[in-house]
């Protein structure tokens, strides 16, 4: 029985994770109609640049409970590249769809050697500060604190978006935008700059997952790419655009995974992919999608 | 084009490559190889990009397809005739697309790209992790085949890779550079353009949507098949990195390098990727940045690619003199 918990556990943090990742996938998706395949470099990023932050922060005497705050600040931080790369895809939003994912590709292409320069081909890691805040264990049972408190981070974030998207202005004018551009811009929107605001949200989404995860795995070249894949696995899941889908798709993915990893580790992402294609089967808009034209 | 334009630009093209063994030193004509492979490759892949409106991220799902199935019939079950392994993953590659392709066509745009990147990552994660079947990250090996009936034993394999092999390539891709000429030309042509002009109203004139781009996937696999099974020759090894969606995401960026609305488009961009990543790779260690702000440019400034700007030349200079 313990056992099985232990499983949830560790699924529901991976799940907290991709969780972030898909939502801002999702939110670019939603408003700009651009799938993102950069979003796992973002990802990458975060936990590169989060690794840097909280090492300079120890040489400046900070104190190692400060490690989670320091990395959401670190994930924060980036934000700042949202706004030029959504400058640069701005110059194919009228062009067809392929383009854009292309030049998303491209964006894969170059972060993997923006790494490579800045981090070296090494993984890194953080070699302080997972288990700072204890372990809650009975039994054979036991979880990290700071995986609880991610998972918690998880939650007050999709908690904090449903609001924002669901009942502050700016998030109706979002979806608005998101629903009809022309109208929305013909009623006095400023569609760049919402366009500008949701890609750089998409992107701190996605960073600051990668600056969380770090404490509990290593920064490696190969993260982004293969981040991407379970991210979009999440989505297919879910339903494209969806943020309720986002949250369903990320804990599927994470408890499969974390159950195949365990009882038949073949299948890790083979299982994942099953169910997506199962999906795509049964239920072809994915499960809380809206139906395709 | 014309028939006659294609033909000279064909004509012309293949006397260049055939005379290239003369010309340069062997490690161009072993580079030559994999630019073979990947434009057979790419000609399946523009009938269903250029042609059907369908964008692949998961066409390196089939260049592995070629590649193990002809790690699995020279290697383990000892097929010596490289005719018959090509005849033979043609015909797998084509039936593992039907029942992928016919749950693929449903969707356009995004959501094919996705669908197919699924389905490639699943064959990657297939071949990676069911170790004792495939050999896992370190692949299978493909072992040296005869061609046409000969085993050009005297040759070592590297004289016999840069000999009688570079020609034997040159001579399949003229062949599937023929056949998939005469398929878009053909009234099977006709109709996935017109799918992708327009598939509500092809519909509506009575084409069977799902039908011709299906089809057109099943086609565009077998040539995916040839040319991994080149690539595998050419190695010696079939390894799951082939299939990985990073390597789909070359074949696009090769489709678009060239120009995908150009018959000749996707040669021209296998040749100049291959020949570029050789190049940037020898100057830098970070040649994938380059590639990537190559790739981010072409998209941003020459949607149409080397094609479409060779074709903007012609019109300027026919501008001028007219």
């Amino acid at each position: 029985m313990s056992a099985f918990a232990n499983i949830v556990a560790g699924g529901v943090f991976h799940a907290a994770v991709l969780f972030l990742v898909a939502a801002g996938l999702q939110l670019v998706f939603g408003v700009q109609k651009i799938v993102n395949l950069a979003c796992g470099s973002f990802y990458a990023l975060g936990a590169y640049f989060g690794i840097t932050f909280i090492g300079y922060a120890h040489q400046f005497g900070v104190s190692e409970w400060l490690v989670l705050p320091g990395l959401i600040i670190s994930g924060l931080l980036l934000g700042f590249i949202g706004p030029p790369i959504e400058r640069v895809l701005r110059t194919v939003y009228d062009r067809d769809e392929s383009f854009q994912l292309l030049l998303t590709f491209a964006l894969v292409l170059m972060f993997q050697d923006v790494f490579k320069f800045v981090w070296g081909a090494n993984p890194r890691s953080l070699d302080s500060g997972y288990l700072i805040y204890g372990t809650i264990s009975t039994g054979d049972f036991g979880v990290p604190v700071y995986n609880l408190l991610v998972i918690a981070a998880a939650i007050a974030v999709a908690a904090g978006l449903g609001h924002f998207l669901q009942r502050t202005n700016y998030g109706r004018i979002l979806r608005a935008t998101a629903e009809n551009r022309a109208m929305a811009e013909a009623l006095g929107v400023d569609v760049r700059r919402i366009y500008s605001v949701v890609f750089t949200l998409g992107a701190v989404l996605g960073t600051t997952a990668g600056a969380l995860v770090v404490p509990t795995a290593a920064a490696s070249l190969d993260m982004a790419i293969e981040f991407v894949v379970e991210a979009f696995a999440v989505v297919v899941i879910g339903g494209l655009g969806s943020m309720r889908g986002a949250l369903a798709g990320a804990l599927i993915v994470g408890l499969i995974r974390a159950f195949s990893i365990l009882l038949y580790p073949e299948l890790e992402v083979l299982a994942i992919y099953l169910i997506v294609v199962a999906v795509l089967i049964f239920r072809p808009a994915g499960l809380f999608g809206r139906t395709l034209a | 084009m014309k028939l006659s334009a294609a033909a000279i630009v064909a004509v012309c093209g293949t006397a260049a490559l055939a005379l290239l063994p003369l010309a340069m030193p062997p490690y161009y004509t072993g580079l030559m190889i994999p630019f073979c492979g990947y434009a057979i490759a790419l000609l399946g892949f523009n009938l269903l990009f250029g042609y059907t409106g369908l964008l692949s991220f998961g066409h390196a799902m089939f260049l592995g397809v070629g590649a193990y199935g002809a790690a699995i019939l020279s290697g383990v079950l000892g097929v010596k005739s490289f005719e018959l392994v090509l005849l033979t993953v043609m015909l797998g590659s084509g039936a593992i697309a039907l029942p992928v392709g016919a749950l693929c066509v449903r969707y356009t745009g995004i959501f094919f790209g996705m669908l197919t990147l699924a389905f490639g990552m699943l064959f990657h994660s297939f071949l990676f992790k069911f170790y004792h079947l495939t050999g896992g990250d370190s692949g299978m090996r493909v072992a040296r085949m005869n061609i046409l009936g000969l085993d050009f034993a005297p040759y070592n394999k590297i004289e016999f890779l840069a000999g009688p092999f570079y020609y034997y390539c040159l001579g399949l891709m003229i062949v599937a550079g023929f056949v998939m000429w005469r398929i878009v030309n053909s009234p099977f042509g006709l109709h996935l353009k017109t799918v992708r002009d327009n598939a509500r109203k092809a519909e509506y004139l009575g084409v069977h949507v799902h039908r011709f781009r299906l089809a057109a996937f099943v086609i565009s696999a077998a040539f995916g098949a040839v040319g991994g099974a080149i690539l595998g020759f050419r190695v010696g090894l079939a390894d799951p990195e082939l299939v990985y969606w990073t390597q789909s995401g070359q074949l696009v960026f090769m489709a678009v390098l060239g120009g995908f609305s150009n018959f000749f488009g996707p040669i021209v961009g296998a040749l100049t990727f291959t020949l570029l990543q050789d190049q940037l790779q020898s100057l830098t260690e970070y040649w994938r940045f380059m590639l990537g702000a190559i790739l981010a440019l072409i998209v941003i400034a020459f949607p149409e690619g080397i094609a479409g700007l060779a074709a903007d030349l012609r019109r300027r200079i026919a501008g001028k003199t007219a």
